[in-house]
């Protein structure tokens, strides 16, 4: 099957590719860009490790073409620090309150949970559990990534 | 677990994709939010030749008022956008009421109304509500236009009355009636989960107090949205309480047809079928009598 050529914006930077029709924006982003942050874990969206920011949304990318993302803006957890030393506040929060063990859901949940904040800056932990419902954590039990959401938004909230 | 080899085409209008329906026919699918196809052809359960992606056609994105009062939902609208509209909470409050426990907000930022109703899971939320809300389906295709009725529209698992080279491109709700109050609730293990058992129940009073019309629809029941007629017209001439609601739900178990699976047993879903009914009654008859006021989202 012929190829297409996509042009789409991927953390903040114009980007352009010749892709088949049926290479996932999951696998674009990982092996075409050599993003690996988002990571693949069921290829049926229901994991969430894949999750990526599609015009600002989160979005499962496993579950999308590539070629849909033509035209639009793709923001994956490279995109969410400015640089490696300096890290978004959300990401802080993650390693101060222990809340990722092997760190292969952590980029889902941080894609997830970045317009969460945005659009509910005081979460209770009521609401946090229903926003990360969504994203599948074999190690944590999710304890600890409730509390690093607790200190991020008290810490965003302030800042 | 990735597609194989298919021709993707993306239209940039409706006009477009209908004349690209009629020529590739049999051979061709729709992809709307691509919340279940894509899992599918990931699977490779499902291998279409040609894909037509409808998510360019920003014309199928809106909900607006018709002529005789219904609200107008395009089939491309996002199920979020349904989630959180002003005019679907006041006026469809079924609707409303079953957003939430469609999956994960990440499923509802892509997935759509009309793909949802066209693919036809019988653990499908939407499905179940457009039946019961007795919304009318606007199917087009080159050849012209045609309206179908919710309770024509699904014909059994995955199957509607869909024919080839046929887009689903609005789904119309009627106006709300006076003293009907509406209540969808659903069984899960955990949030976002598909439901063991669900209802959508709908109650009308008349000015007495006492119920006027009944409906009952019930998702993961059979093959589709079953609707509990009898268990329904049961109801008409009754006083909205606990032994009305007993006998509906009741009733209803002989219409029902749930075929289990590895999280609940049939028995376990017939069990839940019934409480469910009797909870769900309850909250829409209390919500007739207070005229059907936007119901909050209830804790699950």
């Amino acid at each position: 099957m012929d190829n297409l050529l996509l042009s789409l914006v991927v953390n903040g930077k114009p980007t352009e590719r010749q892709v088949e029709p049926r290479l996932l924006l999951s696998d674009f982003l990982r092996h075409e860009l050599g993003l690996t942050g988002t990571h693949v874990g069921c290829e049926h969206g229901v994991c969430g490790a894949c999750t990526v920011q599609f015009d600002g949304r989160p979005v499962r990318s496993c579950l999308m073409l590539a070629v849909q993302a033509d035209g639009h803006a793709v923001t994956t957890v490279e995109g969410l620090s400015g640089n490696r030393d300096q890290l978004h506040p959300l990401q802080q929060a993650f390693w101060e309150a222990h809340g990722l063990q092997c760190g292969f859901c952590t980029p889902g949940f941080l894609m997830t949970l970045v317009p969460f904040l945005a659009d509910n800056p005081d979460p209770s932990e009521r609401e946090i559990r229903e926003a990360i419902s969504g994203n599948l954590c074999r190690c944590t039990g999710y304890q600890n990534i409730v509390a690093a959401v607790r200190l991020a938004a008290e810490r965003l909230g302030s800042g | 677990m990735k597609p194989p080899p298919f021709k993707y085409l993306a239209p940039d209008s409706l006009e477009q994709a209908l004349e690209l329906m009629a020529q590739y026919g049999q051979e061709a699918k729709l992809l709307a939010g691509g919340q279940s196809l894509i899992p599918a052809m990931n699977f490779r359960v499902a291998q279409p030749a040609v894909l037509v992606d409808l998510n360019r056609i920003t014309a199928l994105d809106y909900i607006h008022t018709i002529g005789d009062g219904s609200l107008a939902v395009g089939a491309m609208t996002r199920q979020r956008e349904l989630e959180f509209d002003l005019q679907i909470a006041e006026r469809v409050p079924l609707l409303h009421e079953c957003m939430p426990h469609i999956a994960h907000p990440q499923i509802r930022n892509r997935g759509t109304l009309g793909g949802s109703l066209a693919h036809a899971d019988p653990a499908a939320e939407l499905p179940v509500v457009a039946v019961a809300a007795s919304a009318r389906m606007r199917v087009q295709s080159f050849e012209g236009e045609r309206w179908v009725e919710s309770d024509q529209f699904f014909q059994g698992m995955f199957t509607t009355a869909l024919q080839p080279g046929e887009i689903l491109v609005e789904v119309a709700f009627p106006p709300a009636q006076a003293r009907t109050g509406w209540s969808f609730l659903e069984a899960s293990r955990r949030r976002g989960d598909y439901a063991m058992m669900g209802v959508a129940a709908g109650l009308s009073l008349n000015a007495q107090g006492i119920c006027r019309e009944a409906r009952l629809v019930y998702m993961n029941a059979g093959d589709g949205p079953i609707e509990a007629r009898q268990a329904a017209a049961g109801l008409s001439g009754q006083r909205p309480g606990p032994e009305a609601f007993e006998q509906a739900a009741a009733a209803a178990q002989q219409e029902i047809d749930p075929l289990g699976n590895v999280h609940a047993s049939v028995a376990y879903q017939r069990h839940l079928a019934t409480v469910l009914t009797r909870r769900a009654l309850a909250i829409a008859a209390e919500r007739a009598r207070g005229n059907g006021s936007t119901p909050a989202v209830d804790a699950a």
